[in-house]
């Protein structure tokens, strides 16, 4: 080869594919160009990237709008008019990936952090936050062990995955009358702790778990597992993962002949499910923790803006960001410091009204009360069945 | 019976995936001994072009059969540029180096195009219309879809185009003359670049119909769909004994079908013991034992040194 200087070019090009893929991280501001203004740093992480990437970037766009309507309120915490910034980072859904995350946002001395999305995720990341005294909040991390080492700087702003799989588990076994009953999981933190819970729920009902299969957060094809399953003759069929996984094995349950009634957790109650599974979606179960939008104390208005502002409805978590952020600020603005080891104190004892509801913790930083509504496919579109509040699921054995 | 029947069905259709995708990883080897990695994402970006397409024509009321011509059409002759500037661009300047080089940009150009893919087409899950009818055919109880008879088919038909274009016409013989030494091919009068061009153009031809078939069968698109697709497909490749045609089809098919009826049995098999999870293991287990006893895979020729 003569052309010596040619080997480079793939290797240029790359390097500019990735710096204009970057182009939508924030920049670090400089100091001038916001004057005397106290800047804060929010962190945020979320899978951008990978098959959650439309969740991660629901998520990131609630927290966005949060920050944004702080920026606008103009807050002023000691004296000093605030400037929220937002640092959002991908953590491709992936536990390993979110550490490095993590530390990456610790490093860039972030004064809290929203997230992460995932169970998976959010707990090797409390670990990291937790060491360095940085308030983590996920709007969406449910698997009941997210909370459980005792962190003090771990919190949620959803109901876990005990009442969930609880209420999910009574519902099959008491409602649909479900006996033989097949569980599939996800092997992630939150897909693995929601079906036990679950299992946990529908056994105590009466019910008998005829299979328990599993597939991964990247499969595509459930063909082998979902036959598997249709050999035993199962009358309901429990996912416990994310919708990127449901629509295929929602798809590929009714082209087997499978009729068994469909049930997933928060993961799968999204618009894209009944979008891309179509009239194969028809009749499917799921729950999400809290109250349905339309009930939420602001759900209609955020809703609206949401909408007018990204011009795609709200997928899943959006609200909980927005909530996990104000009840951040709240705090702050409580201990009159943007200083985590200052707000903490004010944040555990803290109650905000947010948009989704009322927001008090327990001694663990989970959420207090909290309901679960159910919901189900109905000519396409998603239908709230019934509500259940915290007293139901705890009376409930 | 029915459920063991349905397995096997199943491990045939997601083994004639594979093997589609196979195909052109190994046309790629057994040409120029490079592991094209990128190919994955040219099987995503021929689906992404087909849906775009669709989507655009749907609207017109265009009978179904006319726009699925013209998507399959037009996904071809994208992937087909887009094959022939990734050799140009990436793999024709290095044909010299190391061989860790090549590898290496392939590897990078993957996550190029899905990265691009990504911008361009968003990181949702997009639903991929039907463009047949999802009629079903029952066999002795199992179901089989029309559109995962043609997947069959097609792959079928693949292997066996792409062998007798090897193996009788000209070009064939240029190919293999190219994938034998490239410079006494040169000597004898063969153009080898335009050779290795036509190779990556085909390939690519054939990654765009295999990404349509793919998501016709699952009717979900993805940007990242490319990239599981494309290590199962060259783990199949290398199983079959990559850089033969015949191969790539009977490792695709083998480990559709120790797939499928791994995760279907081990857990009834072993009590309860493994469950379905171990799926993967199993497949992965059997590519060690193959190559093991047979080091370039189960229908792998002597591969010539290159110097």
């Amino acid at each position: 080869m003569l052309h010596t200087h040619s080997p480079l070019s793939p290797a240029l090009f790359i390097l500019l594919i990735t710096s204009l893929a970057a182009c939508n991280k924030p920049e670090t501001p400089t100091a001038s160009g916001y004057g005397r203004d106290l800047v804060v740093k929010i962190g945020a992480a979320a899978p951008l990237t990978g098959a959650q990437a439309h969740l991660g970037k629901d998520n990131e766009n609630g927290t966005r709008m949060a920050i944004e309507d702080a920026n606008t309120q103009g807050i002023m915490i000691a004296g000093r008019k605030v400037k929220f910034e937002l640092l959002s980072e991908d953590d491709q859904a992936d536990p390993k990936t979110a550490t490095v995350v993590a530390q990456k946002l610790v490093d860039a001395k972030v004064s809290g952090v929203i997230g992460h999305l995932n169970s998976g995720t959010s707990i090797p990341a409390s670990k990291i936050y937790s060491d360095n005294g940085i308030v983590q909040i996920s709007p969406s991390a449910t698997a009941v062990g997210y909370t459980g080492s005792g962190f003090k700087t771990t919190y949620r702003v959803m109901a876990n995955d005990a009442q969930q799989g609880k209420v999910l588990g009574n519902y099959a076994t008491q409602m649909l009358g479900a006996k033989k009953i097949a569980v599939i999981d996800d092997r992630t933190a939150y897909g693995e702790g929601l079906a036990r819970e679950f299992i946990k729920a529908a056994q105590a009902g009466g019910a008998q778990i005829v299979a328990h299969e599993y597939t991964t957060d990247r499969a595509v094809d459930f063909a082998a597992v979902l036959t598997s399953i249709k050999g035993k003759r199962p009358e309901l069929i429990f996912f416990g993962g994310m919708d990127s996984q449901g629509v295929p094995m929602i798809k590929q349950m009714r082209a087997l002949g499978l009729t068994a009634k469909f049930m997933m957790g928060d993961g799968g109650y999204t618009p894209k499910l009944t979008e891309l599974a179509g009239a194969a979606a028809e009749g499917v179960y799921a729950s999400l923790p809290g109250v349905p939008l339309d009930k939420m104390p602001g759900g209609a208005d955020f809703s609206k803006r949401y909408e007018a502002k990204f011009h795609q409805p709200i997928q899943l978590y959006a609200p909980y960001c927005y909530d996990a952020v104000n009840v951040m600020i709240a705090a702050m603005r409580k201990a009159a410091s943007t200083d985590p080891a200052k707000y903490l104190p004010e944040l555990a004892k803290l109650t905000h009204n947010g948009i989704t509801a009322k927001i008090e913790f327990d001694e663990k930083g989970d959420l207090k009360g909290g309901a679960i509504t159910l919901y189900q496919i109905q000519k396409g579109k998603w239908q709230a069945l019934q509500t259940i509040d915290n007293d139901a699921i705890t009376s409930t054995r | 019976m029915d459920i063991f029947l349905q397995q096997i069905i199943n491990g045939l259709v997601q083994g004639s995936v594979y093997s589609m995708v196979a195909l052109g990883y190994t046309m790629v080897y057994g040409i120029l001994g490079l592991i094209n990695f990128a190919h994955g994402e040219i099987v995503m970006i021929g689906a992404m072009v087909a849906l775009s397409v669709i989507q655009l024509l749907t609207g017109a009321g265009f009978p179904i059969f006319f726009i699925l011509l013209i998507s399959l059409m037009l996904s071809m002759i994208v992937c087909m540029i887009l094959g022939y500037s990734m050799e140009r661009i990436a793999y024709r300047p290095l044909r010299n180096a190391p061989r860790l080089a090549p590898l290496i940009t392939a590897i990078g150009l993957s996550i190029v195009l899905q990265t691009l893919a990504m911008m361009f087409w968003g990181r949702e899950y997009h639903s991929f219309p039907l463009l047949f009818t999802n009629d079903s055919v029952h066999i002795a109880g199992a179901v089989i879809t029309e559109v995962q008879i043609i997947i069959i088919t097609v792959a079928l038909v693949m292997m066996g185009g792409l062998l007798i274009l090897v193996h009788r016409t000209r070009l064939g013989r240029a190919m293999r003359a190219v994938a034998e030494n490239p410079s006494a091919a040169a000597l004898m009068g063969v153009n080898s670049n335009s050779v290795i061009s036509i190779t990556f153009v085909l390939g690519s031809a054939l990654a765009a119909i295999a990404g349509i078939m793919i998501s016709a069968n699952y009717g979900i698109v993805h940007y990242l769909m490319g990239a599981l697709l494309g290590l199962k497909a060259f783990t199949a490749a290398v199983l079959g004994g990559i850089g033969n045609l015949r191969g790539a089809m009977l490792g695709g098919l083998l480990l559709g079908l120790i797939e499928s009826l791994g995760a279907g049995y081990i857990g009834d098999l072993s009590g309860g013991f493994l469950g379905s999870h171990y799926q993967d293991v199993f497949a992965f287990f059997v590519l060690i034992a193959v190559l093991i006893f047979r080091p370039s895979g189960l229908l792998g020729e002597r591969v010539a040194e290159r110097a």
